[in-house]
């Protein structure tokens, strides 16, 4: 008899997708069988089959992503029924999909009065819920997570042995009955309601959620929030707000794709325009608010039972990453919770939220963490049998990557890596992703900085298993990372890199930022860049803008000006300290570019107190200027020393003058940022030298920024950063494309 | 004294050449101020402590290219004294003789040398040890910066004293003899001619007192002279030897409100600064009292404070416990700082 094979791939394991396909077949009076293997999900089928492929196509379960769907077509005995297959082989159960927000079918049982799991904090499906962070080892299998203590009910048992529920083969299935159990602390019978009431009345809370802590206010408490951020010593940075879609639409109005976002599976902190009607406290001096939807049962019964927007900022102490065991929490979270609310399913992995942005371009990763890994991203064209590759990312948002067969797995947002508990998780994310994809790598990249952590475990990794490795210049693998999300095949043409980022080690030694590289996944060479500045006091001078500002206005000549702005500030020593080249390194840095024209405008000038306030501030601003004109961007000629900005400088002393508006001010340095990079980086597409300009670095994650050198690009072809960060975050990625890419090409290294 | 034979104030090229120039220098300059009696080519030592049985010499060297050569608080002579007593005395020795030999570029003034050597003279007094051997050379300009001076020293370690870093134990405390990065600021402000500098002056000092002071007080496991790489280079060393990790208090470090503003306008963190006598040691917990007192009875020991101590933890691994309460990572450091904030 006539049949078909169907092989489907990509992420189709873990998401009921056996049972899925069992459903159709059913409905269509299919016969054969599907079965997981370690290349996707394999069908054999007999009977009406013509339609199959493309149900399987349009109708695929809420958590999956088909990369293809290959048909070919099959002579053989029809069974006499549909049979799921158990798995056998290896590689076959090793995958895990991403944490998922709670379902609309669970949000809906534990709303209804009837249902067994009604109310319950704990409720999830083959369709949502925990994944990653309940993950202990492998193979992905109820045993080896965290809800390994809760046996099932026979409820439960049934559900999950039975292919036509939702329930089927869900690992962290759970019910009252078996499953995990909530408490406050101090204790109260009703730990929601007690939790609602307490948030009333403006306490602090420690939550226990999916990937860690997190701590919550009253989002509309002014006072609460103030003594949050006392409490945190967290003064200014952004606290991220929790809230439904009714709630935040009270408070901002969400776009058609920003709602698209906030209701995706992964469930991000999304940034909204702010409508003014949340204290500053939230956010001070941003235009931007960042909400998420609960995500989890827990989240939902608490926003509902209290009746408004939370604050949910990590609850961890400076510096350090979140909590996640209870023990841990009520030590460390103790100075600044009032009360814990809290569960006894324990949090195997932790898992940031993850931050995203939607522009006019398009959606804007700024932090990958929960609900992206460890999903994979395809590769290019070209890097199908690329040697596997781990690359090690940066030192501040450290991530890792690995690579093989024409897939990545880029890591989860980690945090900085001096961080002893951080340093801790990038070794466990080390080992853990190794195992998930069955990795072995061949080949290791690091960046070219020394003093990276994660270079130095990169090279000490190679020497001792013996593998090739390959220093990648910092912002030729931003460029590579943005390359490669865009899927730009290996032996494509050159591109032209705009990258604008904080800083990277060049290999001339000085310290790059601003730059306009040309080239591919092998090699770059830098066809143009900031002038540079010393950067006095090296990492000091990210954190005191006026330093920059300092620097650049004595080139300018306009020493004068400097000390009118910074008269309490010791400028003769850090001047000394430039001229001498004490810890005063020559950069082109973008970032710090920022911080100097921010600082001429009296914004952070000395000190900011998280990384980016001031450029983020600078932005905020820029948006609300009246009117831009975009011929009035300040202007940076090139110079056989780089592009000049003593004229920027010149210009805004005198727009300050003459009382232009620092709103205005700041628009059009961002103008004249754009305009610089664009047109010369238009200019080598234009001349024949590349095919394609890419935008990446941190200040990419500046909206404004990528819009106005989006329009200053016209028609040139442009590549950019949608689903991976264009800061740190994404590094790793571009590391090893360029690793796997130099391996290949010079195959008798191998 | 000879110092009239000298006609020239600057060192020539012919003062290297091995004639009666040579010789004038020599007298005049070193030999009359380290051993009046006359210095040998070969020096023969003799010490009651050398004949105790179990007795062990301890024998160490080191080159000074410190530029400046002067700074408030000390100059090279100083230092290329302490440095190798110190590298003595830490290890456990009692240092008695040293060697000193220079590297002096044409052109220096005789009179600095002058400086110099009497500065050596007196260190060596103070910590008791005899420089009882050495060697002069001149070279052209510009082969040397004014002065290079490689000094060697020879000490006794008593029987039954052994400092090693693989002694440490979990729990035992670590221990610095004063405030940290005290010389690494005063060159850094002397090189920079930093009006604040005023105030710090090197830590350059000898520590062999206070060594022989603290081991007979307490079982000393192990000490390291936190030279260059500062503080944090010693703790790794000793982390990294012993197999544990150790943990720090940033609320406990000993350091000058002047070094913290030096090292907050250059960026610089003071536990990287280097010390010319600063050293780190580790003493069971229940001993750490009597060191303390014992320590603070000597001169190089006053402000001697408990720092932090060596736990249970990823091996080799230096933490320090910050104002706030997280634990960062104290890296020994590949070159010099290079910012890393992206
Ligand atoms: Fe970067
Ligand atoms: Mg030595
Ligand atoms: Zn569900
Ligand atoms: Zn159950």
């Amino acid at each position: 008899m006539q049949g078909l094979r169907i092989r489907v791939r990509g992420q189709v394991q873990g998401v009921g997708f056996r049972p899925f396909v069992w459903t159709l077949a059913q409905g269509l009076g299919v016969t054969g069988h599907v079965l997981n293997d370690p290349e996707g999900v394999l069908i054999e089928a007999y009977g009406p089959v013509a339609s199959l492929p493309d149900l399987i196509r349009r109708k695929a379960p809420p958590l999956s992503r088909i990369d293809a769907i290959e048909v070919s077509e099959i002579t053989g005995k029809s069974p006499a029924d549909f049979r799921i297959i158990a798995s056998s082989g290896t590689g076959a159960e090793t995958r895990v999909t991403p944490d998922a927000a709670t379902c609309d079918a669970c949000l809906a049982e534990i709303q209804t009065p009837t249902d067994r799991r009604c109310g319950y904090a704990f409720a999830n499906c083959t369709h949502c819920g925990p994944r990653y962070t309940i993950l202990r080892a492998l193979p992905y299998d109820r045993a080896q997570t965290t809800m390994a203590e809760f046996p099932m009910c026979p409820d439960c048992a049934s559900e999950y042995a039975d292919p036509a529920d939702r329930r089927f083969h869900a690992q962290p299935i759970a019910c009252p009955v078996c499953g995990p159990r909530l408490w406050i602390e101090p204790a109260h019978e009703d730990p929601i309601a007690e939790a609602a009431a307490r948030l009333r009345h403006g306490e602090i809370l420690a939550i226990k959620g999916l990937g860690g802590f997190h701590l919550a206010c009253d989002a509309r408490n002014a006072g609460a929030i103030a003594n949050l951020r006392r409490r945190k010593h967290r003064p200014a940075k952004p606290l991220a707000l929790m809230g439904t879609l009714a709630m935040i639409r009270q408070h901002a109005s969400p776009t058609e794709a920003e709602v698209a976002l906030l209701s995706d599976p992964s469930a991000p902190i999304v940034l909204l325009s702010s409508n003014g009607t949340l204290p500053d406290g939230v956010a001070p001096n941003q235009s931007t608010y960042g909400w998420m939807l609960p995500y989890t049962p827990l989240h939902h019964l608490l926003i509902e039972a209290f009746g408004g927007p939370l604050v949910m900022t990590s609850g961890n102490l400076s510096g350090e990453p979140q909590v996640i065991g209870n023990d841990e929490a009520r030590e460390k979270l103790a100075p600044f919770a009032d009360a814990f609310l809290m569960h006894d399913r324990d949090i195997a992995r932790r898992l940031d939220d993850s931050v995203e942005r939607i522009t006019p371009h398009g959606p804007m990763i700024l932090r990958r963490a929960r609900g992206h890994v460890p999903g994979t991203l395809p590769l290019p064209e070209g890097f199908e049998d690329a040697p596997q590759a781990v690359a090690y990312g940066g030192q501040m948002k450290a991530a890792l990557c690995l690579i093989k067969n024409g897939q990545a797995l880029l890591g989860h947002h980690l945090g900085e890596l001096d961080e002893a508990l951080t340093w801790e998780a990038f070794q466990q994310a080390d080992r853990d992703y190794a195992a998930l994809f069955d990795h072995k790598p061949q080949v290791v990249a690091v960046d070219l900085h020394p003093d990276f952590r994660a270079s130095r475990h990169g090279t000490a990794r190679a020497e001792a298993e013996g593998l090739i490795l390959q220093e990648v210049q910092h912002h030729h693998a931003h460029l590579a990372t943005c390359m490669g999300e865009n899927l730009w095949p290996l032996d494509g043409c050159k591109v032209a890199g705009i990258i604008l980022d904080g800083l990277g080690l060049g290999p001339d030694g000085t310290v790059w930022g601003g730059e306009i590289l040309l080239g591919d996944y092998l090699g770059f060479e830098r066809a143009a860049h900031l002038s540079p500045a010393p950067l006095v006091g090296g990492d000091r001078a990210q954190a005191e803008p006026w330093r920059n500002a300092l620097a650049r206005l004595d080139q300018a000549g306009l020493s004068d000006w400097a000390d009118d702005l910074f008269s309490d500030a010791p400028r003769d020593m850090l001047r000394m300290a430039a001229t001498r080249g004490l810890n005063a390194p020559m950069s082109t840095s973008a970032g710090r570019l920022f911080d100097a024209v921010a600082a001429c405008l009296d914004i952070c000038s000395a000190g900011q107190s998280y990384e980016g306030e001031a450029a983020m501030t600078l932005e905020a601003l820029a948006l609300k200027a009246p009117s831009p004109d975009p011929h009035h961007a300040y202007h940076m000629p090139e110079t056989p020393n780089g592009f000049d900005v003593s004229q920027m400088f010149k210009a805004i002393r005198a727009d300050l003058g003459n009382q232009t508006s620092i709103q205005t001010i700041a628009w059009r340095f961002h103008a004249g940022l754009a305009q610089t990079f664009a047109t010369a980086a238009a200019a080598l597409v234009k001349d024949g030298q590349a095919k394609a300009v890419a935008l990446s670095g941190g200040c990419f994650q500046n909206a404004l920024l990528l819009d106005l050198t989006l329009r200053a690009l016209g028609d040139t072809p442009v590549l950019i950063h949608t689903k991976t960060p264009a800061n740190d975050g994404g590094l790793a990625l571009g590391q090893a494309l360029i690793a796997a890419a130099r391996a290949k090409a010079t195959p008798e290294s191998m | 004294m000879n110092m009239m034979r000298l006609k020239q104030d600057t060192v020539t090229l012919a003062h290297g050449g091995g004639g009666k120039a040579m010789r004038d220098l020599i007298e005049s300059v070193f030999t009359s101020v380290f051993q009046p009696d006359g210095m040998e080519d070969q020096a023969r030592l003799m010490d009651a402590a050398l004949q105790k049985p179990g007795a062990r010499l301890a024998f160490t060297t080191d080159s000074f290219v410190v530029d400046p050569v002067e700074f408030p608080g000390g100059d090279i002579g100083k230092i290329a004294v302490c440095g190798t007593v110190n590298d003595l005395a830490v290890g456990g020795a009692k240092p008695l003789w040293l060697s000193a030999a220079f590297i002096i570029e044409e052109g220096t003034e005789i009179a600095l040398l002058r400086r110099i050597v009497e500065s050596m003279r007196i260190e060596a007094e103070k910590a008791g040890v005899r420089i009882i051997t050495g060697d002069t050379k001149v070279v052209g300009r510009g082969s040397a910066d004014k002065v290079f001076i490689t000094t060697s020293g020879v000490g006794v370690i008593p029987a039954g004293r052994t400092l090693s870093a693989d002694r440490i134990q979990e729990g035992d405390v670590a221990i610095v003899n004063g405030v940290l990065g005290d010389h690494g600021a005063a060159i850094l402000a002397a090189r920079g001619d930093m009006m604040l500098s005023t105030d710090i002056q090197s830590d350059c000092q000898g520590l062999g007192h206070l060594m022989q002071a603290v081991c007979a007080a307490a079982d000393v496991q192990a000490c390291r002279d936190a030279t260059r790489g500062g503080v944090a280079s010693a703790l790794n060393e000793m982390a990294e030897a012993c197999g544990l990790a150790i943990e720090i208090e940033e609320a406990a470090l000993p350091l000058r409100t002047e070094v913290k503003g030096v090292c907050e306008i250059l960026g610089l963190d003071p536990l990287y600064l280097a010390n010319e006598g600063t050293l780190v040691l580790f003493v069971p917990e229940g001993q750490a009292e009597a060191a303390l007192d014992a320590m603070k009875s000597t001169e190089a020991g006053r402000d001697a404070c408990i720092i932090g101590r060596a736990k249970q933890g990823p091996k080799g691994q230096v933490t320090m416990r910050t104002l706030f309460g997280g634990a960062r990572i104290v890296d020994m450091l590949v070159g010099e700082q290079l910012p890393r904030i992206c």
